[in-house]
Parts: structure tokens; C-alpha cells; sequence
């Protein structure tokens, strides 16, 4: 069925258009949303056809869910919402529903007459995001939109915190992405991610653009292939490097690969912890209960990784997976990239690799390093602050340019699996001093960093921001080799604020510092992007020039002032790059202080300021970042100060990782995101 | 004339709402018809009956078969129910839902007789519409402006 749009007023090529680059005038939105409806029933599915145009909707109609199926899978982003009915001859609604959410992460709309509440309530659990009972009026049909939006916010907000913001608009307002609500931001994130999506294809690491992974279509053949093929290597030796070589399927990228392993992961974890009844991987996996996500989302970065680590319980992996299915669909950028090259969490033999790896990673560009060394059960918090060591080192250092790349796509993605807020919490005391992700901002796990935290925190002043700004410049001067050279340059980075940090030990200062400076550099919260399309390539350069100018700028920019909360993960950063200077590897605990010694090795070279700082940030506070209170930066600082020992941050992070969740069990209150709340 | 059959329709309309035999469901379709479908309403009509029909053989077919499926009955039934709504017809769908109660509990008697039922308003609705559309029709007038200008 071809979108016709006959009778609406809709614009006949607007379709993508309309949805566009912010073309779109906010007032024509919802006008174009390519809708996709489905109903055995030809006398509801004209009605709603009819509706729908009534709406300036554009519409397909399509009486068979096979054929639905087809339609959606020939134009991968040619639909923006999918309206099924529960009951029809050929395919069971829900199964549809677990189908297109898997293979195309589309909202997914359930009607039906029956209104029984079993029925809603399947209709939840599978993922729909809305269930309208027949007759459908079109009153309900207006509104379809916001699960669109919904969607597209989500994801966006998670490349964003991926250091995506790649967008200028977003950068600087660094706040934008909490503010979705405005069409104008819609157009534009819009835009984006429709250009993301068209892009995927071809320009995966485009300067700009987010994550761009082209949609894999996961059929049952393939994944059965991906399915043998991870079996093959063992569940938790099977890297996506190996799988992809493994199945041997043209066209199929490694990013594609880890962002199905992710899903899978979750997948299996939430099998295990949430029923049993899925017997078959297989089959269970393409059609999850919970809606397992889409397999190109970047929704399982977090959620994922944490399940693969094991950190998270199972069932708060199906919560999270649920909510994440249910909302939000961009994961798939940054998951793929992060854990694919990464290897944060399960791959690889953490604490040997760790150490070694950065500074092989220094070296090497190869990003996964770092957190090579964390062992997989390393508390994704603490491999955020492994990641953040790294990172900081990487930064700190100029010269370590690769590692610093690496480590911030490793604290990225550390950050973005932290980010999913809640998820660190789960994980529990990570040391991710910088998981300040905005609250419920994926940035933080991002932690990495300074990218995403600046990204949210940039708006706002106070420790949080500060917080933020300073895990977002780490990040940024981190990750950002990743993806975008340019963003970092662009990026003030407080890191500048560094010899002035050196200066401020108290870390409310740096963070000030750091978020003023962050707020510039809104850019790099884009870095986020980066850890799905790490070039090791692109990273050298961007670390070379973006550590260069980071510290440049920050050298000059005097950045302390003091209202800086030194965030540990930007501390971290900083400290830690001039600890690599300095030819120390405290990665991990460099990670928190990295930041501040960073500021110190640039400026001063406070190194055992800074060490100590960043052991305390890295490996005494479990992450200390709390997700909700930003503004508790300071204490946070307080936190990261203290505990860190000179150690090695990775022997500390480990150390962490085996004696105690973390001394300070950080008050994460993840309101928002409690895995508790989240209904599978 | 011409305001006198529109008023009669209006008034058909209204009676029809009144007694029950249309809901607001029906209203909605008629607010959907523009200038590009001036028929919309008459069209989807024309569709559902066409469509029930084969619904209620379904049904049918299934009451007298032995044994009943009754899980069968329940999804045929359900269908019907669902495309019955979508156009408004109340009356309709009330005795679906009777007949969905007795499928639940396996009453075959309880079934059929509802069936009946069913079948008996199904015919009487589409009567009734047959005469508003008629009226319509007549409303528009002889010069066949898109004859369906619906009061």
C-alpha cells in the first residue's frame, strides 16, 4: 500500500519532509506523521483511514499484518507510528507488536473492542504505548503524536548524552534537550534523528551526526545465525568483532552485531530473572515478552550493558528494557559503538586490561581498552570511573591523545549505560564520580563524561551543572575523538579551568569553573555519538586537537572560580590526562581526580592533589555521582577527595568492585528512574 | 422541498440517536465527510454490511456445527462486534456483547437465541439507514449535487 494522501490536506511530499531537517514549522506539527495502520477489518480500517487524513496524518492502510511487516521492513523510515488491531486472522496483534518493536523500534499503537483489562494490560507488557478501544475516535487519533515525540525525545536524549549534540542549536543551549517540548526542538531533534536515520546508511561518522546506524532489519534467520554464532564463542566470550565474523553476513556492521548482543543480553538476562517460560533463545528473543527494543536502538547501551555485566537484576532489566522499549528508541547509536568497542562489561578481562590498556589505549585507538581491564562484574558505575580515569587521562594528557580518545569512549559509554540513570544506581556504588547524568540524562553514564554531563548541566548553574559541565568536557575532550574533532574544539572546555583547578582543590570550584566552561562547549556532549562510531582514527586527531585545545583554553581561561564542583568525572579527567603526564596511570582513580588534577597537571601539577582526588572521586565513592542531585556536586567532590588513596585507580576501582559496593552507597535517588518503578 | 427532506433526514437522525439505534460514533463519520468524500458515511455503510454479512455466515456456520467451537464464536463474534461499532450501531453491538457473556460460559442455547437477536437489529438498522440515506439523497435535491448532503 502506498502512502496515499488522497483525500488529507497533508502536503504530498512532505512526509519526510515535513519531518525534516527543522523544516518543519512548529505549527504544522503533528501534519505529516507517517502513520502505518493495521486492521483486518475493512470497514474500521477506512474509518480510521479517514480519521487519520482528517488529521493531516499521512496514511497507509494495510489489512494483513504480513504485509504491515513487509511494508515496514521495505521502508525502514518510511513510517512513524504503526496502529494495529489485536485481532486479526493471519497474525496475532501483539506478536506484530513485539515484531516492529524489534526489528523497527516504532511506537506501536493497540486497539481493540475488547476492553478487558487482560487485554490492556497485554498490550502494555508488550510494549505498546497506548491501547485505544474501538470505536476509535478520532479525538484519541490527534494525540498519536506524543508517542512519536516521546520516542524521538528519548532517543535523542540519549545521543545526546552520547555526546551527539552535534547539532549546533543544541549546543548551545545545552539544555535543549530537556526541553522537548517545544516544536521548534522537536523540528530540530526531529530532524535530526531523521536525518540520523536517512543517513545511516552512508555516514555513520558523519561530523555531526549522531549515531547513525543503519536499521538491521534482525530476521528470525539472522538471528538464529547471530544466535549460533554468539553459542559458538560462549555467551560471554562472543564479541561483536567475532559474531559479525562468525555469521559472515555482508552489509552487516560490528555495530549492528553489539547493538543485538546487547538487546540479546538483556534479553537472556531477563529470561532468567523474569521467567522461564522462554525456552528457546531464539525464539524468545526476537519476540520478547517485554518488548525486547529494537536491536538498532541504543537503548541497550545501558540497560544492556548492565544487564550483560550482570549488574543489573534481571528483572530491572525487563523494567528497564520495558520502559526503554516503550520509549525510547535511540539508544541504539551509543550502545552499539560503546560496548562494541569498548568492551566495557563483559569482554574482556578487566583489571590485567585495564591498566594496561589505557595506557595501551593511549597508544592504541582503540577505545575499548580501557575498560578491558574491568572486570565484567565491575559495577557499571566503576567502570564508568575506570572509564573516566582512562579518560581523564587521556585527556589530561595531550600527548596521550588516543587515550584519551579511548578512554572517553570508554567513559562514554560507561557514562551512557551510566546515564540510564537508574541503571547506575543499580549497579550500585560505582565509582562513576561523574555519573552526574543529568538526572535521568543517559549522559551520565556517559560519564565520560564531562560531554554529557555539561550537556545537561550546562544549563544550569549551580554544583550540578558544574558537575556536568565538567563530566562533559572530560568527556567531550575524551570521547570526543571519537566522533567529533570539531565538537571538542568547539568546546570550551573547562578543561582549560584546569590549572585553575589544580588551584581549587575544594571541588565546588572546578565544577563551576567546569560548567561555565562546559556550557560553551555544549558541543560535546555530541561525544556521546562518538562511542558508536569511535574512528580510533577520528579519535587521534580529535584528542590531539581537542586536548590540545581544551587545555589550551584552559590554561589561559583560569578557569577556577570556584563555583566550580569539581565533578569528578570532569576532575577526573583533567587530573587525569596531566597524571599521564606525569606517568601515572591512576587511571581509575585519576578518574576522579582527574579532574582535578587534571586542572593541577595542567596548571600545577598537583599530582598528588589530584591523585588523591581522583582516587577519591574513582575509587572510594561509587558513583558518587548522584543521578537527581546534581547540585550535590560539591559533596560528591567531598566524596572523591577523600577517599582516594594513591592508588591505582584501577586497583582501587577493583578493589571497589570487590570488597564493597562502594563506601558510600551514593544516595542515587533515580526518582524518576528507580528500576522499581518501571512496570515491565 | 428540498429543506423538507433535509429536515426529515435531521429528524430521522435524531430519532435513530434517540432510540438508540446510532451513537456518537455515527456523528464522527458524518463530521468526516468533506467536499472530497461527500458519500463518506453511505460508502462505509455500504462496507460494513457488506463485510457483517459475511461475519454473521461465519457465525452462523459455526452455531451449527456440532460441536460448537465456542472459542471460534467468540472470535467471529468479536469482529463483528468491533466493525458494528465502528460504524455506531448500538443496538448492534448490545447484543453482541449479550452474546459474547454466553459464549464465555459455553451456553449454546444462550448463543443462538442472542444470535437471533443480533441478526434482527442488524436488518433493522440497515433499513432504517437505507431510508436516511434516501432522504439524503432526496435532500440534495435533483440537480445531484453529490447527493449525499447529509443534514
Amino acid at each position: 500500500m502506498n502512502p496515499s494522501n488522497g483525500k488529507g490536506s497533508m502536503p504530498t511530499a512532505s512526509s519526510s519532509a515535513a519531518w525534516k531537517a527543522g523544516d518543519v514549522v512548529p505549527d504544522q506539527f503533528p501534519a505529516g506523521l507517517r502513520v502505518l495502520v493495521v486492521d483486518d477489518d475493512p470497514t474500521c480500517l477506512v474509518i480510521l483511514e479517514k480519521m487519520l487524513r482528517a488529521c493531516r496524518y499521512e496514511v497507509t492502510k494495510c489489512n494483513r499484518a504480513e504485509i504491515a511487516l513487509s511494508l515496514l521492513r521495505e521502508n525502514k523510515n518510511g513510517f512513524d507510528i504503526v496502529i494495529s488491531d489485536v485481532h486479526m486472522p493471519d497474525m496475532d496483534g501483539f506478536k506484530l507488536l513485539e515484531d516492529i518493536g524489534l526489528e523497527m523500534d516504532l511506537p506501536v499503537i493497540m486497539m481493540s473492542a475488547d476492553d478487558g483489562k487482560n487485554v490492556v494490560m497485554k498490550g502494555v507488557t508488550h510494549g505498546a504505548c497506548d491501547y485505544l478501544i474501538k470505536p476509535v475516535r478520532i479525538e484519541a487519533l490527534k494525540n498519536i503524536w506524543q508517542h512519536v515525540v516521546r520516542k524521538r525525545k528519548n532517543e535523542w536524549r540519549e545521543l545526546e548524552q552520547s555526546g551527539s549534540v552535534e547539532e549546533g542549536d543544541r549546543q548551545q543551549k545545552p539544555c535543549d534537550d530537556l526541553d522537548y517540548s517545544s516544536s521548534a526542538n522537536e523540528g530540530n531533534w526531529k530532524s535530526s534523528k531523521k536525518r540520523k536515520d536517512e543517513e545511516e546508511e552512508t555516514e555513520e561518522r558523519d561530523d555531526s551526526s549522531t549515531l547513525k546506524k543503519p536499521r538491521v532489519v534482525w530476521s528470525v534467520e539472522l538471528h538464529q545465525q547471530f544466535v549460533a554464532a554468539v553459542n559458538q564463542l560462549g555467551i560471554d566470550k562472543a564479541v561483536p568483532k567475532k559474531i559479525l565474523e562468525l555469521m559472515n553476513v555482508p552489509g552487516l556492521t560490528r555495530e549492528n552485531v553489539a547493538s543485538h548482543l546487547q538487546k540479546y543480553r538483556l534479553y537472556l538476562r531477563r529470561l532468567s530473572g523474569v521467567s522461564q517460560h522462554h525456552s528457546s533463545l531464539n525464539n524468545s528473543f526476537m519476540s520478547p515478552e517485554a518488548s525486547f527494543g529494537p536491536m538498532s536502538s541504543l537503548n541497550g547501551l545501558d540497560l544492556q550493558t548492565l544487564a550483560v555485566t550482570g549488574q543489573l537484576p534481571a528483572q530491572s532489566l525487563a523494567n528497564l528494557q520495558a520502559a526503554g522499549l516503550g520509549r525510547s528508541t535511540a539508544k541504539s547509536g551509543i550502545p552499539m559503538p560503546l560496548v562494541d568497542q569498548r568492551n566495557l562489561f563483559s569482554f574482556e578481562n578487566p583489571k590485567s586490561r585495564f591498566v594496561e590498556g589505557q595506557q595501551q589505549h593511549l597508544s592504541s585507538s582503540k577505545p575499548m581498552n580501557l575498560l578491558h581491564g574491568i572486570p565484567t562484574t565491575m559495577e557499571p558505575k566503576q567502570l564508568a570511573s575506570l572509564h573516566q580515569s582512562a579518560q581523564s587521562l587521556g585527556n589530561m594528557n595531550v600527548q596521550v591523545n588516543s587515550h584519551g580518545a579511548q578512554s572517553s569512549s570508554l567513559l562514554m559509554q560507561m557514562a551512557k549505560t551510566q546515564s540510564r540513570g537508574h541503571i547506575l544506581n543499580e549497579s550500585a556504588g560505582s565509582h562513576l564520580p561523574s555519573l552526574p547524568s543529568s538526572i535521568g540524562q543517559p549522559i551520565m553514564s556517559n560519564g565520560i563524561a564531562g560531554g554529557v554531563i555539561g550537556r545537561n548541566e550546562i544549563g544550569d548553574n549551580g554544583r550540578g551543572t558544574g558537575y556536568n559541565n565538567q563530566v562533559a568536557q572530560t568527556s567531550s575532550m575524551l570521547s570526543f575523538p571519537m566522533n567529533h574533532t570539531t565538537e571538542l574544539v568547539g568546546n570550551s572546555f573547562p578543561i582549560g579551568s584546569t590549572p585553575g583547578i589544580s588551584n581549587v582543590t575544594s571541588k565546588g570550584a572546578f565544577h563551576e569553573e567546569v560548567s561555565s566552561e562546559i556550557k560553551s562547549s555544549a558541543g560535546f556532549v555530541s561525544s556521546y555519538d562518538i562511542f558508536n562510531d569511535l574512528h580510533p582514527e577520528k579519535s587521534q586527531e580529535w584528542e590531539l586537537q581537542n586536548v590540545g585545545l581544551h587545555f589550551n583554553a584552559s590554561q589561559n581561561a583560569n578557569p577556577v572560580q570556584g563555583n566550580l564542583d569539581v565533578s569528578p568525572s570532569v576532575l577526573v579527567h583533567q587530573g587525569y590526562s596531566s597524571r599521564q603526564g606525569s606517568g601515572q596511570n591512576r587511571n581509575i582513580s585519576a578518574l576522579g581526580r582527574t579532574m582535578f588534577s587534571g586542572v593541577e597537571a595542567t596548571g600545577q601539577g598537583n599530582a598528588q592533589i589530584m591523585d588523591q582526588q581522583l582516587s577519591n572521586l574513582i575509587v572510594d565513592n561509587p558513583v558518587r555521582v548522584k543521578y537527581e542531585r546534581f547540585s550535590d556536586t560539591s559533596s560528591q567532590n567531598a566524596l572523591f577527595a577523600d577517599h582516594f588513596g594513591q592508588e591505582d585507580l584501577m586497583s582501587a576501582l577493583l578493589k571497589q568492585q570487590q570488597g564493597n559496593t562502594g563506601p558510600a552507597e551514593p544516595d542515587f535517588d533515580f526518582d524518576g528512574y528507580s528500576i522499581d518503578n518501571i512496570p515491565v | 422541498m428540498v429543506k423538507n427532506h433535509m429536515q426529515r433526514q435531521f429528524d430521522m437522525k435524531r430519532s435513530l440517536l434517540d432510540q438508540g439505534y446510532l451513537d456518537e460514533q455515527f456523528i464522527q463519520l458524518e463530521e468526516l465527510e468533506d467536499d472530497d468524500n461527500p458519500n463518506f458515511v453511505e460508502e462505509m455503510v455500504t462496507t460494513f454490511y457488506n463485510n457483517s454479512a459475511r461475519l454473521l455466515q461465519n457465525i452462523e456456520q459455526a452455531l451449527v456445527s456440532r460441536p460448537i467451537d465456542f472459542t471460534k464464536l467468540d472470535n467471529y463474534m468479536h469482529r463483528f462486534k468491533g466493525s458494528s461499532s465502528s460504524i455506531g450501531a448500538t443496538r448492534v453491538k448490545k447484543e453482541c456483547t449479550i452474546f459474547t457473556e454466553y459464549c464465555k460460559k459455553a451456553n449454546a442455547e444462550g448463543c443462538i437465541r442472542t444470535f437471533l437477536q443480533v441478526k434482527q437489529e442488524h436488518a433493522c438498522l440497515r433499513r432504517k439507514l437505507e431510508t436516511y440515506f434516501q432522504l439524503g439523497r432526496q435532500a440534495a435535491g435533483p440537480s445531484a449535487n453529490a447527493g449525499g448532503q447529509v443534514g
